[in-house]
């Protein structure tokens, strides 16, 4: 239907939805109209701002060009503090996060009120922004590395957990059937039956996660959790915008490196 | 030569009584069934969907939790075992599956072996470290079935038929007193699935092992099994050897069966003759 | 059967031995070395107990006396998520149909693919700081930020899902005489119009999460009215914030899911 949709818009009699389905579409495009004109109008900008941002950029990023390499060694350190930040937090919350998917999974929690604990651990851990975390743990653990592992790591259970469970929850259940068959005990059957079934997604998970914490590290440092965030923050502050636009470019590199790793990792592995 | 496989032992029995099965409201699925089972007899259980076949068999090692009755393996009451008994129990009971319930990314020595992991200390689970005995079992009893050039591979590179033989290794490996079969030839094609049931009928004379199978195909089971069961209506209505089996004794065990499925039984006892 | 072999070893992953242990070695320095030079101040951790200890006492309970801030700030968030979000779309569908390997010339093609990987490389905060510096303070760097978020994934995915589109269509269009636009228009567009909507849909509920995080450093919304509590050492109030922040994150996310389920 449409494919000969373009062509039978010239008869006169033809409508391609039905009245319901324009009622809907225009309830929609007027929803939204209505929502923008709401949101424009109140909105707490002054306006001369706006109209004068496109220069504003154009100063700034005059003013980022050339980037200055001058400081290299120095954000290259900071960019390996960076990999380990995110490598470190991805492989300590992988394991934190296989027994809360343990006990969130339908299919394998001991009993109810472990699998409200482990949802709660879930969805806190997921709804609270890695930022945020940050802020809570450079305040308990002083500025520097250690509370952006720690942040990164708590944001991280959450989602691996999540996706680690929803596998757990997709096992096929007849093999356990099976080797509950041959009275083996429960952790046996976990580890024969569950665990393998459950590798392909345990390692995409985590591979997925790595990418993700890779550019989440990169914003740890401007709350003061380390990485290469500390140097941009520096750089921001003197208004050092050739350096600005140096670690911009390391981070783009280090992002695209680290998309080119997970992909590998992902072919070799799956 | 045989004599490592089968072990020494006197004549094995299971005894069922007054074994009933209620799941949720509805009419009981089985209705104080009555069946004994010994010594290295081949018995099919026969009947159509729904009649209760599947839930027998679970219900005699307690897959599925029984409503009330008694099942008796040479002396142990299963109803009354609480759950670790019921752990060491469910060893002594070998159990074949129609869709071969494997682990099909571990390789196939693994799949073997987690017939043992009742017995085996969770190290040696965990590190893939088995005991010799077991091993050397394993490597004797696949090559009995055909698959000992496998143990390497994956299961999920195996065939169908090469798939239900490690199946039946791994209940073999538990050294059963008894295997039970769940269909074990329904996913399989038609030349498979007489491999396996002459194998299953060679290994319960070879190893002295009473086997129960259910199955679909009656054609199949007159042929193997020393012993045929029928069943209707969570009650057994037949229950002598093969030959016995007429047609107006089929047309009772799947009496009220649709026009359509009944041609289909009919056309398999057809085919497989 | 005598001769049957009683030992049985695991196939290793890697087959070669030298790639094993090499990789294992490697792995396993990393691991010493990057943890030995963690630099952990147990002084400070110890001491950051006790401030930690502050902090949850300061936070209990969440204190909700200035929830005309709270709502104020949520407003924010949402009008800018809303104009981000429609500002973003907008603009991704021109940059998809760039990044679409099928429909745009090459040279368009690799600058429509930069574009969409610069705007995905740069985490919002990053960006939302940049903005800050380059327009102020206040909502308008926030829209901004979550204009360019918004393009990294709706443009990417659109041109996805543009690269998949039904070709013939595109050939009767051709064939019929209609121009370059009116193809786009009238083959591309409903094929993917579904996409797009689901996407926006989508988009929002992320940007309305993202906007409470950019305020953080200064771009409006939720976020600073968060940040500045926790500046000031209102633990209670940030706590209260934060509660109310995961709240709507769960609900935005249970309509969002409810909506895309009806439009699929």
């Amino acid at each position: 239907m449409m494919s000969t949709q373009p062509l039978q818009d010239t008869l006169d009699h033809w409508s391609r939805f039905t009245l319901r389905q324009r009622l809907m579409r225009y309830g929609g495009l007027a929803l939204t109209l209505l929502l923008v004109g709401w949101a424009l109008g109140s909105i707490d900008v002054i306006w001369e701002w706006v109209w004068d941002s496109p220069r504003q950029m154009g100063d700034l990023f005059g003013r980022m060009m050339p980037p200055d390499p001058s400081n290299l060694p120095s954000i290259l350190e900071a960019i390996w503090q960076t990999v380990n930040i995110a490598t470190l937090a991805t492989m300590v919350a992988v394991v934190v996060s296989l027994p809360v998917a343990y006990i969130s999974a339908q299919n394998t929690t001991p009993n109810r009120v472990a699998l409200w604990i482990g949802r709660f651990i879930l969805v806190s851990s997921r709804s609270v922004n890695t930022i945020i975390w940050a802020l809570l743990f450079v305040a308990i653990f002083g500025p520097g590395i250690v509370a952006g592992i720690v942040a990164i790591m708590f944001r991280s259970i959450g989602f691996l957990g999540k996706l680690l469970g929803e596998a757990i929850e997709e096992i096929d259940h007849k093999p356990v059937e099976a080797l509950e068959a041959c009275g083996a005990s429960r952790f046996k059957i976990v580890l024969y039956a569950i665990v393998p079934q459950v590798m392909p997604a345990f390692f995409a998970v985590a591979i997925l996660r790595w990418d993700i914490n890779l550019r989440e590290s990169t914003v740890l440092g401007l709350v003061g959790a380390g990485g290469i965030g500390m140097i941009l923050q520096g750089a921001i502050d003197t208004f050092n915008w050739p350096e600005v636009s140096m670690v911009l470019l390391t981070i783009l590199a280090l992002v695209v490196f680290g998309e080119v790793v997970s992909s590998y990792l992902r072919k070799k592995i799956l | 030569m045989r004599g490592r496989l089968a072990l020494v032992r006197k004549t094995i029995m299971l005894k069922i009584s007054k074994l009933t099965k209620h799941y949720g409201s509805g009419d009981p699925v089985l209705k104080e069934l009555d069946l004994t089972v010994e010594g290295d007899q081949l018995t099919s259980v026969i009947g159509s969907s729904g009649a209760g076949k599947s839930t027998l068999l679970r219900c005699i090692n307690r897959l599925v939790e029984p409503t009330s009755g008694s099942i008796d393996l040479n002396g142990t009451e299963f109803t009354t075992l609480n759950r670790r008994e019921l752990r060491a129990a469910r060893r002594r009971i070998g159990m074949v599956f129609q869709g071969f319930n494997l682990i099909d990314r571990l390789t196939v020595m693994e799949n073997v072996q987690s017939g043992r992991l009742g017995y085996i200390s969770t190290w040696s689970a965990l590190t893939r470290r088995y005991p010799r005995d077991d091993i050397r079992h394993a490597y004797e009893l696949m090559e009995r079935v055909g698959i000992a050039h496998y143990a390497n591979k994956r299961a999920d590179e195996l065939s169908g038929g090469e798939r239900q033989r490690v199946g039946v290794v791994r209940a073999l490996m538990q050294r059963p007193e008894i295997l039970l079969a769940d269909e074990p030839t329904a996913s399989l094609d038609p030349k498979t699935s007489e491999q396996i049931m002459s194998l299953l009928r060679d290994l319960a004379s070879e190893l002295k092992l009473p086997v129960i199978i259910n199955i679909h195909n009656v054609t199949e089971a007159k042929e193997y099994s020393d012993r045929i069961v029928g069943m209707r209506y969570g009650r057994i209505i037949f229950d002598d050897l093969p030959e016995k089996l007429t047609t107006a004794e089929m047309d009772e065990i799947y009496a009220g069966v649709p026009a359509m499925d009944r041609a289909a039984v009919g056309a398999s006892v057809g085919a497989g003759a | 059967m005598s001769g049957a072999k009683d030992c049985w070893r695991k196939p290793p992953f890697i087959a070669n031995p030298v790639l094993r242990y090499g990789l294992y070695g490697a792995v396993l320095i990393y691991f010493v070395a990057t943890l030995a030079t963690l630099p952990i101040d147990w002084d400070r951790v110890a001491d950051g107990m006790t401030r930690a200890q502050r902090i949850f006492n300061g936070a209990f309970p969440p204190n909700f006396e200035r929830s005309g801030l709270l709502i104020d700030g949520f407003l924010e968030s949402l009008k800018i998520a809303i104009l981000a979000t429609v500002g973003g779309v907008a603009l991704s569908v021109p940059l998809a149909f760039m990044a679409a390997g099928n429909i745009a010339i090459k040279p368009v093609y690799f600058l429509g693919r930069a574009i969409i990987i610069v705007a995905r490389s740069f985490h919002p905060v990053i960006v939302a700081i940049i903005f800050v510096k380059a327009v102020g303070f206040g909502p308008f760097a926030g829209a901004l930020t979550l204009v360019v978020y918004s393009i990294g994934f709706v443009a990417k995915l659109l041109a996805e899902r543009i690269e998949e589109i039904d070709f013939g269509q595109v050939e009767a269009m051709r064939s019929a005489g209609a121009g370059f636009i009116a193809t786009l228009v009238y083959a591309v567009l409903p094929q993917i119009m579904p996409r797009l909507v689901g996407l926006g849909i989508y988009q929002l509920d992320s940007n309305l999460r993202a906007s409470a995080v950019v305020g953080i450093v200064g771009a409006g919304g939720i976020g600073a009215t968060l940040a500045n509590a926790f500046g000031r050492y209102d633990y209670d109030f940030a706590l209260a914030i934060t509660m109310v922040i995961v709240g709507v994150i769960l609900i935005s996310e249970a309509v969002s899911g409810f909506v895309r389920k009806r439009i699929a």
